[in-house]
């Protein structure tokens, strides 16, 4: 399992772990309903600092619910078991809280805001989460320093900024503005939502250099995802196949490549749905 | 057992914070007894030492008046109006016969405006901005009068344009909106105190925004405030409307009638930030404000533009509207009204096109919070000779939480077959979707919305001179707090 991680430099995570710090993400025979319906029955997951875990599955298998139920999304119903981020009960935190410790969402399907441009829901992101660590808040010129160098690896063009959130964007240039976002934010935990749907190649190509200029000893990253497509691109330390809401396998990258060969019958999901 | 702080029940407690302007400035008025007859016009008529003509007009609006019932046809909700029981002329006492400078206003009042941050002083210059202030019925200080009289440009109170301009009052008070006009105008008419008068000469584009500050302060009386503002041709200006009122249990009405007249060429801007008492959370007291505003483009090629950010009174009831008379005049209208706890608004405009070649735009936001009411009542008509006509309306209402209402009256009357009309509307809910989307990027609850709504609003706020969209956006923000928890 260990001999496909090509990206993490082994020694310093090792030195993390030393420190006997927390797993980042630490989640325990989770169960959620939606709508009175049992979506998720028994998650167990746990995400170490500098990993990147893929958690795969067949439409419907409960991979975006959790996604939403970790960041704090109203409509689910938490009936059993729970998650740590950083040792710390995320359950207990408000959906503001747990993006300003660290945790990042990236959306399956981001929504517009019309009229609100996408540099000031940025700079209003990253102060929050500034003052939470207690760090000054980066006035006009700061931020957009930041924010340019940032846009240049996304290919984004500058007169994005003034655009509306997603306003009028294309399916490819609101995943990009996702991974923006989050290269501006750095976040401890990303989970990305199915960034790869509805992507070109070059369109993942840049996604996935986007995801990887992020990976660091002390970030980890959690892709949610359909194909094993990006999974070229962004390397896994851990591969997990959800069905039926519950982990049924887990393994090293390779158990992507064979649920690609196999399909979803052969973990006992249904029939990928494209 | 999900923690839901994004949910609706959120959306309830971000409307609640006091009104900051609710304070009573303590000084000596000189008010008549409350109830209207003709001898109340003769008082007020003789403590303005005003011309016949004037008397005369005022009495028969009085006359008319008596004839006139009150409308109900509007979406608003109150309990009766007793006419008699108000006081029609409360002007502050002063220790001279009138102030002459800034520094012979009483400080009382200066200590008003500055809580309300008018910017009287310095600030004024450095501002660019002339201030009007009324307080109550009587102007008490005018600014920057030099340097808009070297542009050849009058603006002063109605009173005084009364006693200097009385061939311009004359000829155009009542001809945009004429004492008969319907309740509310008329009822001005005939006890109107104070307010203000702009006149631009031709050619001429005013050298600064002009601005001014009303406040109702004394107990039970209604201001009953007039502008008039004429753009003579080929001339500019940009003029702004700020209101406030303390804070008190019991209604106070607030009928004003505001006339714009702009010949061949000219442009009027005219921006409201209107903020009156809006009543507390129960609903109790606030300000009934019934108001008639109205645009004559009375020259070809003459354009007004109404922009209006609504988020006080208890009651509003306001039509700014655009009488497009002359061939290719541009009327438009930019409105956003905000109702929360158990305010109701009905807003809208009227643009009628008369002229050839005219054109019209609304675009009107209507938020609505609590148990608030908001309704757009807009009349699009096109006269048979409007060849060529054309309109754009766009009329969308956003609602925050369960128990407020929105409600679109969209008349559209076309006698020319050349007219085009265009009328877009939507209804929407700050989506949870939206609100979660900046939750999860750390964003708390309050500036999530006032973020969504600021972007709702953007296509009005675009329209208001600067320092004013920067107020305007604050006081979204304060008239909001609480709507969401």
């Amino acid at each position: 399992m260990s001999d496909a991680r090509p990206v993490t430099a082994p020694i310093e995570r090792n030195a993390a772990l030393a420190a006997d710090a927390p797993p980042v993400l630490e989640v325990r025979d989770l169960h959620v309903k939606v709508g009175g319906q049992l979506v998720l029955r028994g998650i167990s997951l746990v995400v170490q600092a500098g990993e990147v875990h893929a958690i795969m599955g067949p439409n419907g298998s409960g991979k975006s619910t959790l996604a939403h139920v970790l960041t704090g999304r109203p409509g689910y119903e938490i009936v059993s078991g729970s998650a740590l981020f950083e040792g710390q009960d995320l359950f207990a935190l408000a959906p503001e809280q747990r993006a300003r410790a660290g945790l990042f969402l990236g959306f399956q399907y981001p929504v517009e805001i019309p009229g609100v441009n996408n540099a000031y829901l940025l700079k209003a992101a990253l102060n929050a989460a500034r003052r939470e660590r207690g760090l000054t808040e980066l006035d006009a010129f700061e931020f957009l320093a930041l924010v340019r160098a940032k846009m240049q690896l996304m290919r984004i063009d500058e007169s994005f900024l003034g655009r509306g959130v997603n306003e009028g964007f294309s399916g490819g240039e609101r995943k990009r503005n996702e991974i923006l976002q989050m290269l501006v934010l750095e976040p401890k935990l990303a989970l990305l939502d199915e960034t790869d749907s509805g992507l070109d190649i070059d369109a993942l190509k840049l996604v996935a250099s986007g995801v990887n200029s992020l990976r660091a000893p002390s970030r980890s990253i959690v892709l949610v995802t359909h194909y094993q497509r990006l999974l070229d691109y962004v390397v896994p330390d851990h591969v997990h196949v959800l069905a039926h809401g519950r982990i049924v396998r887990s393994g090293d990258r390779t158990l992507a490549l064979e649920l690609e060969r196999r399909g979803y019958d052969w973990v006992g999901g249904e029939a990928v749905v494209a | 057992m999900s923690k839901n702080p994004a949910s609706v029940n959120d959306l309830n407690s971000l409307v609640g914070r006091a009104y900051r302007h609710g304070f009573v400035t303590d000084i000596d008025a000189d008010t008549v007894p409350p109830g209207l007859d003709e001898s109340v016009i003769r008082l007020i008529s003789r403590k303005k030492s005003e011309p016949q003509f004037l008397l005369d007009w005022r009495l028969r609006a009085l006359a008319h008046w008596r004839e006139m019932r009150e409308p109900h046809w509007a979406q608003l909700h109150y309990p009766p109006i007793d006419y008699q029981a108000i006081s029609y002329y409360s002007a502050p006492k002063q220790r001279t016969d009138g102030p002459k400078s800034l520094a012979e206003v009483d400080p009382k009042l200066l200590a008003t405006y500055d809580k309300l941050g008018v910017p009287l002083h310095e600030r004024a210059r450095l501002a660019g901005v002339a201030v009007d202030a009324v307080f109550d019925s009587v102007s008490v200080a005018t600014t920057f009068k030099e340097r808009l009289a070297a542009a050849g440009v009058i603006f002063c109170p109605f009173s005084e344009a009364v006693q200097q301009h009385p061939q311009l009052v004359e000829r155009y008070l009542g001809s945009v909106v004429p004492y008969s006009d319907n309740f509310y105008a008329t009822l001005n008419s005939a006890v109107f105190t104070d307010g203000s008068f702009v006149y631009v000469p031709p050619g001429v584009r005013c050298p600064m925004e002009l601005s001014t500050y009303f406040r109702i302060n004394a107990i039970k009386t209604g201001q009953f405030e007039r502008t008039l503002i004429i753009a003579d041709e080929g001339s500019y200006v940009s003029y702004l409307e700020g209101c406030s009122a303390p804070q008190r249990d019991e209604n106070q009405l607030h009928a004003a009638v505001v006339e714009l007249v702009a010949l061949d060429d000219a442009q009027i801007k005219y921006s409201t930030v209107q903020n009156w008492y809006p009543g507390d959370e129960q609903g109790r007291g606030g300000i009934y404000n019934f108001v008639t505003k109205r645009g004559d483009c009375r020259g070809r090629n003459s354009r007004i533009s109404w922009t209006q950010v609504e988020t006080g009174s208890a009651i509003t009831w306001k039509y700014p509207s655009c009488l497009l008379r002359g061939d290719g005049a541009i009327g438009e209208f930019y409105s956003v009204a905000t109702t929360n706890n158990y305010q109701q608004a009905d807003t809208g405009t009227k643009m009628i096109h008369i002229g050839t070649n005219t054109r019209s735009t609304i675009i009107s936001k209507g938020i609505s919070a609590g148990h608030g009411q908001n309704a757009y009542r807009g009349l699009v008509k096109i006269m048979p000779n409007a060849v060529g006509a054309r309109n754009f309306t766009q009329c969308d209402s956003l609602l925050i939480g369960k128990h407020c209402g929105a409600h679109t009256f969209p008349y559209i009357e076309t006698r020319n077959p050349t007219a085009t009309v265009e009328h877009e509307a939507s209804t929407s809910r700050i989506s949870e979707e939206q609100l979660f989307y900046c939750l999860q990027r750390g964003v708390s609850t309050e500036d999530a919305v006032n973020m969504i709504v600021s972007g709702f609003c953007r296509p009005v706020f675009k329209e208001l001179p600067m320092e004013f969209a920067v107020e305007a956006q604050k006081l979204l923000a304060v008239s909001l707090e609480g709507a969401v928890a």
